[in-house]
């Protein structure tokens, strides 16, 4: 493969460096020692030139050595073996729920009991954490409530192996792309063992987590990508096409476990950019063969992943078909579709009546339903009367009754219907005041009106009324249950009942608030449907509702997803960490063990580890600028040194820029962030790491005496194995 | 002397005339009737209010920008000999005739009437034609929301103004002739406009970094450069770090310098300062605490201040009425006395510090000061109840401990009244607690828990002060924890009475404390930083996205009893011509590059260059000035668009020149000049709608003259604007 057509180019390139050494030595040396003046030894140069001659013995040795197949492979087996050993230790310990685990073992347990839930990741990690428990006999039974909850005699080993199997991956993977972009043993053997003795990452891939599935599919897209850009002169070879399809795998993978998957494919998709770029460039090749290129990958990095990622979805939704605790969150016409649901195979009457008991849901997508509670809107927010909010889940507080303009008398025979253009008065069921509003500042919306609950026993005043107006509907049209998109409109001032989206705080309950919008556009924020509907007057019906396709279903869990993920903001006695925190180590994260008998669980890096690589940071960012100042500015630097800044800056440029995009955009994230979050990001910290002292070390002949330097390397990789093995 | 007069006196100048009446007009637009309308205009009243603090000396803090904006307003009313004495709480209330308020728009909408000169030379800069720079200058001279921004009290026309500044005086320093020593100048200008940029507000920081990235490119193709000798690349790299970062920052820096020691009397926002700070202004604290004893000693009376000023700076309290027993949600407590967090200075703030082996509450002589590491007991100076934690779970914070002070009910709850002191700014292990200066942790003894403030306030029961609970520690640095004593004696009664008359009575005896230029410094910037209004939407308010298509306006001001009214509304057909030219600008390089990437030169290298520059500055500009605004969490403005607009103005005549030039060269020579004739036809016909516009807007421009509810209906050209009507 690509190691052995560069093997005997290396040995070529060593061995002709020796024997052409004294006229490249002269050159060599007449251009550096202007530099060499700062550093203050005018024998700085004569030392620089001796060195690429003599220490290109050892070094030249040790390139030969560690390119030969065998030895990579032997300590392949040793991280395979060491990272298997160290990640499924004491897999059952401790025998208890730990920290997330309480959701995610819930939801591998929905998925075999086959329960719709709701949860603001896309399902893979689920259902692949649930399918392990599935292969190894768990039955789904055990309720997960709470972290500390005792596992008794159910078999969670299964799904923790498992998630400790794909995160014993990481270090393999590590080790192989680092050999990959270093072409060094040395480099990757760091790598892998920085990560392999990382108590972090240990400590987060042996939970029913989605970190380590997240994880292994991040780093096998990277390697995919990586072994891909290698068979660039190998265009189209079953090879290429075969990384290229697996790159867009495990892209697919890495965004259907979590969200944050959207990083890795950033950094493919650039990385794809700048290998078409280069392709552009290419004048031997014709246009046609530029666009066969840009098909291949559109297929295999765009295509192929979205076709996976709607599968997955798709596996999704036919497996949960029950009513389940994630029903609240969907429309009325997503619920129909669940068996158990009190829409699935409905019967309701038929048309709203007056007289009825309903209930109202915002036709924005996670839009909520008419809510009121025995609470006022607290002083300074509107005037002091009864909140109005919109609320995700079902209760006995989202129940209305329609009146008539003035009524509350008996009704006789049958009772009438609501048709368009009536004017109704909506009273709330459990506290009998109107749905009320004014010409008040609304909470948070303050371009709108108040919505309050007002009067008492359906005693109030002319702001209660609202007049109901079907969409797309005429004069005298009835209003549908379920299907009909109504809007009630304030008699007084004219405004249409609204639903920002926007979360009210504490004294709301964190529940949505509730306007009445000046602005009459038809947005479904201001359009209602009547969901719940019970007039005992009236005869019954079968309502075999609109179901709704498949794309809409998947549409409209994404939107509930995002909100439900913007939505988790820090609340006050959380533990919430700041981005800052994370490199520096700064505060670990409670998995288990709340009293100190307990076993205790607490996810904190390896600090030896984590300032390593935090040095290696800006040890990296300095090499790099003094290479690429060396190369701008026109140095001749011998042939080694041109193949390590090339290293630097291909290869630790793409580990530094998938660091930066697995971290940077956490500083601009609202929701609630854990330490947790950083594990990616430091995957690729970890690499560039490897790669980073492995050059500094093999640098070291620029300012020490041959032998030393050498000395200087081993002295400085083994220094670097205790130090992490120490901890 | 008739041979003198024989002489020629000749003087030869060139001048741009057309530079000279775009600055004419520009002068005209944003300058007449200045004082008109003679009332508060919108932000008038925000700023406002920090002229009158900066006219009476008074210190406060705005989280909102740097103070030399600010400063600038303050300056142009100091000229206009303003006193500070108004009040602005309302817009649109009349200013008396004693405020000048020619003066106090003064300065703003000079800088407004500079932007025009400005962007022709900035476009002359970029190496185009006089034509487009009349154009671009043209551009904003007749858009009417620079016009309404310009002509108040407001930042943007200065921001605006220093970055155009700094951009056009950074690209004079950079197309002379590397010979000349005088460029130099240039550089150093830019830098110092870059620092004015940022001191106004913090949105220049966007300009001033593309600025930077323009200049590091050129700086790397200098270093690529090897006709040029090494120490040459180096001098020239040291030049340039020194002026576009080193001066910008010192100068940033030192608008805080003129800032702090110019406002040096306590005002409205001490508070929000530690004591240490509040200690060095006149007046407030200062007061108070002048001549204190430095030292915390067994048997001193101290009111104890948390350090941490969220949601209210306030003072460990406790008074005579005890927890409820039961709370609303039925959950218990000890129902031993309230202790709780007070806002306000009271005599019930005061605490004893008690050594816990000896009884007396009195301080010996010489005085035993208390270290780092001692363990005290804190007695409460007018009940006599001990600082008392337990395992009992605090009232609105369940988690937490509660913290009482102490009484017995004989229910087997023994006190527990212990505390460690450690004081977490010391330098030294046995540091002696200090007055103001340190920030002391109270660790309780036997749980370990730390005395907190939780931030939540107590219902009705508690009076609805803060609640203070003791809290496990998990972070090891959080302000919540830290308490300072600000108010501080020697006890010497030791009878209760007589130490209750004690404690009524004020504080004195004088000692001078001063902290440094640069803790006050940091800790103002830390303040303005990290300080959060609630922030709530505004009925003005809008997104990012409205902008671009100007979805939105903002009613600036109307008259109280007719119907002239000022709106911020910029001119639709040039906004229009900006989205255009941005778009155009970017098919454009879309277009070049891909074809130059396959060996296609359309235009020769020079041009190439001038066509890239355009973009890094103009296009560049546009997005930093507008990309960062969809990544924000606060409340947005249209005026907060108007620098990114500003950038566009400059792209759109210079690509419509380069379109003209060289795109068009294509053609068949015939079509060649047909196609170049309508090109000049098309671009005069906009620029007359242009105008046209800028006239139709103008009532709503410059407040008058009044028109009726019709014809306000008819300048409504989107559904989204909100102008007012008045009811008659």
């Amino acid at each position: 493969m690509a190691k052995a057509e560069c093997t005997p180019k290396w040995n070529t390139l060593a061995l002709r460096n020796r024997k052409t050494c004294p006229t490249p030595e002269k050159s060599f040396q007449t251009t550096f020692t202007p530099v060499s003046k700062d550093k203050n030894s005018q024998t700085a140069g004569h030392l620089a030139g001796g060195d690429t001659q003599s220490s290109n013995g050892p070094s030249g040795q040790f390139l030969a050595r560690e390119s030969i197949e065998s030895p990579s492979k032997v300590l392949l087996m040793l991280v395979a073996g060491l990272s298997f050993s160290t990640r499924l230790y004491k897999i059952t310990e401790p025998p208890h729920v730990c920290w997330d685990e309480t959701h995610f073992g819930k939801m591998g347990s929905y998925y075999i009991n086959r329960t719709f839930f709701f949860d603001v990741h896309p399902p893979l990690g689920k259902m692949l954490i649930g399918l392990a428990g599935y292969m190894s006999g768990y039955d789904g039974t055990f309720p997960f409530i709470k972290p500390g909850d005792k596992y008794e005699n159910q078999n969670y080993w299964g799904m923790r192996g498992f998630c400790a199997t794909l995160g014993s991956f990481l270090p393999i993977f590590a080790y192989l792309i680092v050999l990959e972009l270093s072409n060094s043993c040395t480099a990757a053997i760091i790598a892998a063992t920085l990560l392999i003795f990382d108590t972090g990452c240990i400590t987060i891939s042996q939970y029913i987590l989605l970190d380590p599935i997240l994880m292994f599919f991040i780093m096998a897209a990277v390697l995919s990508m990586v072994k891909f850009n290698q068979q660039r002169y190998r265009s189209f070879s079953a090879s290429w096409w075969l990384w290229l399809v697996l790159t867009g795998i495990n892209l697919a993978g890495a965004l259907g476990v979590k969200f944050v998957g959207l990083f890795v494919i950033i950094l493919v998709g650039l990385n794809t950019i700048w290998d078409l770029w280069r392709l552009l460039g290419d004048m031997s090749l014709s246009l046609v063969d530029i666009a066969k290129h840009f098909l291949a990958r559109a297929f295999a990095l765009i295509l192929l992943p979205l076709i996976l990622y709607v599968t997955i979805f798709a596996v999704h939704f036919v497996v949960l078909n029950k009513s389940g605790p994630g029903d609240g969150f969907f429309s009325s016409a997503f619920q129909s579709r669940l068996i158990g649901n009190n829409l699935h195979n409905a019967s309701m009457p038929e048309y709203l009546a007056f007289g009825s008991t309903v209930t109202i849901k915002n036709l924005r997508i996670a839009g909520g339903y008419l809510h009121s509670h025995w609470h006022l809107y607290p002083e300074g927010v509107g005037a002091r009367q009864q909140q109005v909010t919109a609320y995700l889940h079902k209760d006995y507080n989202n129940l209305w009754v329609v009146h008539r303009q003035q009524d509350n008398n008996s009704q006789s025979g049958n009772p009438d219907l609501v048709r368009h253009g009536d004017i109704v008065r909506l009273e709330h069921k459990e506290t009998t005041r109107n749905l009320h509003s004014h010409l008040h500042e609304a909470p948070l919306t303050k371009k709108h009106f108040q919505v309050t609950g007002y009067g008492i026993n359906g005693t109030g005043d002319a702001n209660d009324l609202w007049q109901v107006e079907v969409c797309g509907g005429q004069k005298g049209d009835p209003v549908k249950v379920l299907r009909s998109k109504v809007r009630f409109l304030h008699r007084a001032t004219g405004c249409a009942l609204y639903s920002s989206g926007k979360t009210l705080p504490k004294w709301g309950w964190e529940q949505i608030e509730v306007t009445c919008s000046p602005y009459l556009k038809e947005t479904p924020s201001s359009q209602w449907n009547i969901e719940d509907h019970i007039n005992p007057k009236l005869p019954n019906i079968s309502l075999s509702v609109l179901k709704p396709n498949f794309l809409e279903i998947l549409l409209e869990s994404h939107i509930v997803m995002f909100r439900g993920n913007s939505g988790l903001k820090p609340k006050d006695n959380e533990m919430n960490s700041k981005p800052w925190h994370w490199p520096i180590n700064y505060q670990g994260l409670r998995f288990s063990g709340v009293n100190a008998t307990e076993y205790r669980v607490y996810l904190l890096g390896n600090p030896v580890v984590w300032w390593i690589n935090l040095a290696s940071l800006g040890l990296y960012l300095t090499m790099v600028a003094v290479a690429s100042i060396a190369t701008q500015r026109g140095f001749s630097l011998g042939q080694q040194r041109i193949e390590h800044s090339l290293v630097l800056v291909r290869g630790g440029g793409l580990l530094m820029l998938g660091w930066l995009l697995h971290y940077a955009p956490f500083f601009t994230m609202g929701r609630i962030l854990y330490f947790h979050h950083y594990f990616p990001a430091m995957l690729f910290s970890s690499m560039l790491t490897g790669l980073t002292l492995d050059i500094l070390f093999r640098s070291a002949d620029l300012l020490l005496h041959p032998p030393y330097s050498y000395w200087f390397q081993r002295a400085g990789q083994l220094l670097l194995l205790f130090s992490i093995l120490y901890r | 002397g008739w041979e003198m007069l024989q002489l020629p006196l000749v003087v030869t100048a060139q001048v741009d005339l057309l530079l000279v009446l775009v600055s004419l007009l520009a002068f005209w637009t944003r300058l007449s009737h200045l004082s008109y309308p003679n009332a508060v205009v919108f932000d008038e009243v925000y700023y406002g209010q920090f002229v009158s603090l900066y006219m009476k000396r008074v210190f406060f803090i705005d989280d909102s920008g740097p103070p030399l904006g600010h400063m600038i307003l303050a300056f142009g009313a100091y000229l206009g000999g303003f006193d500070g004495n108004f009040v602005w709480n309302r817009i649109g209330a009349e200013y008396p005739s004693t405020v000048n308020v020619w003066s106090l728009r003064l300065l703003p909408a000079l800088c407004g009437a500079l932007c025009v000169p400005l962007g022709y030379l900035l476009t002359l800069e970029l190496k185009f034609s006089h034509l487009s720079a009349l154009g671009a200058a043209v551009l904003l001279l007749l858009e009417n929301s620079l016009i309404v921004q310009s002509r108040f009290m407001l930042l943007e026309s200065v921001l605006i103004f220093f970055v155009l500044l700094a951009f056009f005086s950074y690209l004079r320093f950079h197309n002379a002739p590397s010979s000349s020593w005088s460029r130099y100048n240039w550089l150093i200008l830019s830098g110092v406009s870059c620092g004015a940029a940022v001191g106004v507000k913090y949105m220049g920081l966007f300009s001033y970094l593309l600025l930077l990235v323009v200049a590091s490119l050129h700086t790397w193709k200098l270093i690529g450069d090897k006709t040029i000798s090494h120490m040459n690349v180096c001098v020239q790299s040291v030049h340039r770090v020194l002026c576009l970062v080193v001066v910008p920052v010192l100068l940033y820096v030192f608008w805080f310098y003129v800032h702090l020691s110019f406002l040096n009397r306590s005002g409205p926002h001490d508070q929000l300062m530690s004591s240490a700070f509040q200690a060095s202004l006149q007046g407030g604290l200062s007061r108070i605490t002048r001549g204190q004893p430095l030292e915390v000693a067994y048997g001193s009376q101290v009111t104890l201040r948390s350090s941490v000023s969220q949601p209210i700076p306030c003072w460990l309290h406790s008074h005579k009425v005890n927890y409820p027993i039961r709370y609303d949600n039925g959950r218990g407590s000890s129902h031993q006395q309230q202790v709780t967090c007070y806002p306000f200075k009271d005599v019930n703030n005061w605490w004893i510090i008690k050594d816990p082996g000896r009884q007396q509450l009195v301080v010996d002589t010489p005085p035993r000061p208390v270290r780092h590491g001692d363990v005290i007991q804190l007695v409460h100076g007018m009940t006599s109840r001990f600082l008392n934690s337990h395992d009992v779970a605090a009232p609105m914070s369940p988690h937490t401990q509660e913290v009482s002070g102490y009484i017995d009910f004989n229910v087997s709850m023994p006190a527990q009244n212990l505390w460690r002191v450690d004081i977490s700014n010391r330098e030294a292990e046995s540091e002696v607690w200090k007055t103001i200066l340190s920030e002391v942790r109270l660790i309780h003894v036997n749980t370990s828990a730390v005395l907190k403030l939780s931030g939540v306030s107590l219902p009705d029961w508690g009076f609805r002060q803060l609640e203070v609970v003791a809290d496990k520690l998990f972070k090891a640095h959080s302000s919540s924890l830290e308490w300072t004593v600000e108010e501080h004696r020697y006890g010497t009664s030791q009878e209760q009475k007589e130490r209750e008359a004690e404690l009524h009575s004020p504080t004195h005896i004088d000692v001078d404390r001063k902290i440094s230029f640069w803790a006050k410094f940091v800790e103002l910037q830390w303040k303005m930083l990290t300080v959060k209004q609630e922030e709530s939407e505004h009925k003005y308010s809008s997104s990012p996205l409205e902008w671009i298509t100007m979805e939105t306006n903002i009613a600036y001001w109307l008259h109280s009893s007719t119907n002239a009214q000022i709106h911020l509304i910029g001119n639709p057909v040039s906004w229009g011509v900006a989205n255009l030219s941005l778009l155009a600008y970017q098919l454009l390089a879309v277009v070049y590059l891909l074809r130059r990437r396959r060996g296609l030169k359309d235009v020769p290298d020079g041009v190439w260059d001038q066509f890239v520059c355009l973009g890094c500055v103009c296009v560049g500009g546009w997005l930093v000035n507008f990309v960062p605004f969809l990544l924000m969490d606060k409340t947005l403005f249209l005026y907060h668009y108007l620098p990114a607009l500003c950038y566009l103005y400059l792209l759109s005549p210079a690509l419509l020149e380069h379109a003209h030039t060289h795109l068009l060269r294509y053609a068949h020579q015939l079509q060649h000049v047909t196609h170049q004739r309508a090109l000049c036809v098309g671009a005069l016909a906009v620029l007359l709608s242009i105008f046209l516009t800028y006239r139709t807007f103008c009532p709503l421009t410059y407040g008058s003259p009044e028109l009726s509810a019709h014809q306000l209906q008819g300048l409504k050209w989107r559904d989204t604007w909100d102008i007012l009507y008045r009811r008659r």
